[in-house]
């Protein structure tokens, strides 16, 4: 077993454990974090895809690479813009919730105010 | 079964073990501090992985500002009130077994890859001497696929209009409210002054040296911002108020430069986003320092948050 | 028409325009921010036409030719660079999209009028960058060729959807918000995993070498699977369609128009183009029947939550769950046993048919709510009496919406209902069918809910809080008769949805 499959398995739990948190945390904080984990589960495999596709020289595969550098990036903006919605609802309601269960909740339909 | 491998086995292991405690950390505190430690082994896994570039993009980026982000956040969210709903129990045991399911399903496809192993690596490396780069992922980032890095920086600058307009009306185009927490003469203050010139001197090394070695605007840019954040979050400078000129410029010339040199690619080479023979370098060069100063701004900006001070007359 | 399998992907005549339709949304965006938010709203109305006239442009030009339009970017051919290509259905969205995007600039000018302040003014100046940004991202995902490409613009029309739903800054709003990010991102991260394992074993994710490569195994299923799942949040196919009823009730009239009729048609097109093109034959028959049967459950479930609806905008935002339904039921349909393969005939260009009219007659109904609550001050069912006689223009705009919707001729809806339902008769699968029928007959109720309502007459005039502009009025009208009258392209182009589909998935042509 070589790095490559050893931090792609370690990807694949981390993306497990992300998208069990990010579906059952009721707090969109610790939604955040749990994307923020699952996201780079994901960066990992590609990494492992990327390593084990080494050749002409290189320690790994250049595309993947440079396509998780994109998706970083893309990360933290998505990050930030979640953080920026919970601080602000947090201004106007002084609790930092989505009222009703997240992802994976129950429904909230037929009321309407 | 050389040294090397038990290293990994045991990074993968740390790695685990802090990112679990992400998830299931009691307090929102534990966990972000959990994730910063988890961002920064992460780096040390890409080593591992030989991909220096996302390294650097990992550490200042992945585990550094938006580190950063979370504590800021965590910090705010400490008065407020929590409700006590915890997910049922049922809810959690089929989100589990279907978590469970796919990282299985990501694990055997990990483990079992296909007979020929597909690879772009000889390609990229054929017609990279062409560009004159040196670094295989700058090559790939500008040269190759040079229209996702142009929408990226995009995306990048709408991710800030969507936190700007968080603001309320009253307080559009003032100064974000970043929480300045230096008492005078505190340590906090020292490092600030004497961090960013060490830190803007490896910024723009890094920008510089992308186009042979590892490193390149992401990179270098999130630096420079991580300097300018801390600068401002040691209240020696306020930050800047959104409708200043300066500061929209700045935003947009990265992207625009690069736009610009696509649509040249018309004339000059022979697509969008082409370059001429012999003088792609130093076209790539241009554009990667023009992004490095777009991307600083965004990044700094992004982790300021929206404006909440109107600004001073 | 040649083999498509073998011709080299090369740089096509007139593929000059598909970067053109990519560059100069950028272009705004970029002045936008540059110059100030005084000058957006001019900058977006020199964008509406130019845009208007390329995408008219792309479509006439692969009409004529029935084959796509190619673009190399950077003179890199795939695997190692990037295509733009533009076939008959890139064309006809980019068209709809177009005539939607403009649509709704006219419409909104009322609400967003930048030039009405001294200084820039937040409300505005982020409404129309965020319009023109989810014009280019559309753009780009109808034209990329490449998934890694198509996770960057869907991540672009995510960022430019988010803040359009918070846009008045309630606090219900900015709730609604944060859930569709939360959403949105679980679908864009779970998009690029199956991105990760396609490369993994194919080492390319461009579309056409993709659909050469591609054999069935498990990890291309599990790619394939964990995309379709993430898209499927995005497009809040029933049972993940939480987060949208809220998020485009919420909205600012323009706003709910541009989030239900472009927005989600983005992540549904994604959708297409992996089974369609990417992957095809490897979509099981269960695997086509089960997202008929999720399909039909949206259908079921969002109609009869929006007979229960007391407020408008509520009802309509329900209706687009139930029709993002009905959007999915042409997989089961397109699916052909004997081959065991998707087919590019009638099905397809049926479930095309019925994405353009949804969106046409969707923006229109939101224009319609929108004019409504401002002439009110409130938008309930049970209380709009009398709004016929006050706003007739207005009215009449969403009858024709919702007559599309339901899908009496010559409208679009009808064709695509026809089509679909044509092919259920003809591969046997008479369930499908019943359950467009019932679809049918929900929306009729909760249409003829509202209408019945605001066509009471009321016992005096009413008094209307604001003047309704006759230009917002007539652009929902416009809109709903477009839609009403898309019907007709069958006399013409509906061969279109044809130009550029590889040879072999094609079985006759109409």
């Amino acid at each position: 077993m070589n790095a490559a499959t050893l931090f792609g398995l370690c990807g694949a739990a981390l993306v497990g454990f992300g998208l069990y948190g990010l579906v059952t945390n009721p707090e969109p904080l610790r939604k955040v974090l749990a994307f923020n984990l699952l996201g780079s589960g994901v960066f990992l495999v590609f990494g492992a895809i990327s390593k084990r596709a080494a050749a002409a020289g290189l320690g790994g595969d250049p595309v993947p690479q440079a396509m998780v550098i994109t998706a970083i990036v893309v990360a933290f903006a998505a990050t930030a813009m979640a953080i920026a919605l919970v601080l602000r609802l947090l201004e106007e309601t002084g609790r930092a919730t989505l009222s009703s269960d997240g992802p994976g909740g129950t429904s909230t339909d037929g009321g309407n105010s | 079964m050389t040294i090397s491998f038990f290293y990994d086995v045991g990074l993968a292991v740390l790695i685990l073990g802090v990112g679990t405690t992400t998830i299931f950390a009691h307090t929102a505190f534990a966990a972000v501090i959990a994730f910063v430690v988890y961002g920064l082994l992460l780096a040390i896994a890409w080593v591992r992985l030989a991909a220096v570039d996302v390294a650097l993009t990992e550490a200042a980026i992945g585990g550094g500002l938006t580190g950063m982000l979370l504590l800021g956040a965590v910090a705010r969210l400490r008065h407020a009130k929590v409700d006590d709903i915890r997910t049922g129990l049922p809810v959690r045991l089929v989100a589990g077994v279907l978590c469970a399911l796919i990282a299985a399903g990501l694990a055997s496809a990990i483990l079992l890859p296909p007979a020929v192993i597909p690879t772009l690596a000889p390609m990229v490396m054929e017609n990279l001497a062409q560009s004159g780069l040196g670094n295989p992922v700058a090559g790939v980032l500008f040269v190759y696929r040079a229209l996702d890095t142009l929408l990226e920086k995009v995306v990048v600058l709408l991710a800030l209009l969507g936190v700007w307009s968080l603001a309320p009306d009253s307080a559009w185009g003032g100064i974000p409210a970043l929480r300045v927490y230096a008492r005078p003469n505190a340590t906090l203050t020292f490092l600030a002054q004497l961090l960013p010139p060490l830190g803007i001197v490896v910024g723009v090394y890094m920008c510089w040296v992308g186009a042979k070695e590892p490193g390149g605007a992401f990179q270098g840019g999130a630096i420079l911002a991580a300097m300018w954040l801390l600068v401002m979050i040691a209240g020696l400078e306020s930050p800047p108020s959104i409708g200043r000129p300066w500061l929209r410029l700045l935003l947009v010339v990265g992207p625009a430069l690069f736009l610009a040199i696509g649509l040249a690619g018309f004339l000059l080479a022979n697509a969008f986003l082409a370059y001429p023979p012999g003088y792609a370098k130093p076209m790539i060069v241009a554009v990667e320092i023009a992004l490095t100063l777009s991307i600083a701004v965004a990044l700094g900006m992004l982790a300021a948050g929206p404006p909440e001070r109107v600004r001073q007359q | 028409m040649p083999d498509a399998t073998v011709l080299p992907d090369a740089t096509t005549a007139g593929g000059v325009l598909l970067v053109l339709a990519i560059v100069l949304p950028v272009t705004s965006v970029l002045l936008s921010l540059a110059l100030g938010g005084r000058q957006v709203e001019r900058i977006a109305c020199v964008l509406m036409p130019c845009g208007l006239g390329v995408a008219f442009i792309i479509f006439a030009d692969v009409w004529r030719s029935g084959e796509r339009l190619t673009y190399i970017v950077g003179d890199w051919t795939p695997p190692l660079g990037i295509a733009l290509r533009a076939d008959g259905l890139s064309a006809a969205m980019m068209v709809t999209i177009a005539i939607v995007v403009c649509a709704v600039g006219a419409f909104a000018h009322a609400d967003f009028n930048t030039r009405a302040a001294a200084v820039e003014t937040r409300a505005p100046f982020v409404f129309w960058v965020m319009l023109i940004a989810i014009w280019g991202a559309m753009n780009m995902i109808f034209l990329g060729g490449d998934l890694f490409t198509l996770y960057v613009a869907l991540e672009l029309l995510t960022f430019a959807a988010v803040p359009l739903v918070c846009l008045d800054g309630r606090a219900e709003t900015l709730q609604a918000a944060l859930r569709y990010l939360l959403f949105a991102l679980l679908g864009s991260i779970l998009y690029l995993v199956g991105t990760a394992l396609l490369y993994g074993s194919y080492g390319t994710l461009d579309i056409v070498l993709l659909s050469r490569r591609i054999h069935l195994e498990p990890a291309t299923l599990a790619a394939a699977t964990l995309m379709t799942v993430g898209l499927f949040a995005k497009t809040a196919l029933f049972p993940l369609h939480l987060w949208l009823p809220p998020a485009h009730a919420g909205a600012p009239a323009a706003a709910s128009a541009v989030l239900s009729a472009v927005v989600v048609k983005g992540s549904f097109f994604l959708v297409v183009r992996l089974w369609f093109d990417a992957m095809p034959g490897t979509l099981g028959s269960a695997g086509a029947q089960l997202i008929g049967a999720l399909g039909a459950a949206a259908i079921v479930f969002g109609s009869v939550v929006a007979l229960r609806q007391q407020r408008l905008k509520l009802l309509i935002a329900y209706s687009t769950v139930a029709q993002i339904g009905y959007l999915f039921l042409m997989f089961p349909l397109a699916f052909d046993t004997v081959s065991a393969q998707l087919q590019s005939a009638g099905a397809l260009t049926g479930g095309m048919l019925q994405a353009i009219s949804h969106a046409t007659a969707k923006a229109a109904m939101f224009m319609a709510a929108g004019l409504i609550y401002a002439a009110l001050g409130h938008d309930r069912i049970a209380e709009l009496g009398g709004i016929a006689q006050a706003l007739p223009m207005t009215v009449f705009a969403f009858a024709l919406g919702g007559v599309s919707l339901i899908g009496l001729p010559p409208s679009g809806g009808f064709l695509a209902k026809w089509l679909l339902l044509e092919a259920a008769v003809v591969t046997g699968q008479w369930w499908w069918a019943m359950v467009m029928l019932a679809g049918g007959l929900f929306t009729s109720g909760y249409m003829f809910m509202v209408l019945s309502r605001a066509l009471v007459p009321a016992h005096e005039p009413l008094k209307l809080k604001t003047i309704v502009p006759r230009y917002q009025q007539a652009a929902a009208l416009t809109l709903a008769l477009a839609s009403l009258l898309s019907g007709l392209v069958a006399l013409g182009p509906v061969d279109v949805f044809q130009a550029g589909r590889p040879e072999a998935m094609m079985v006759g042509s109409r």
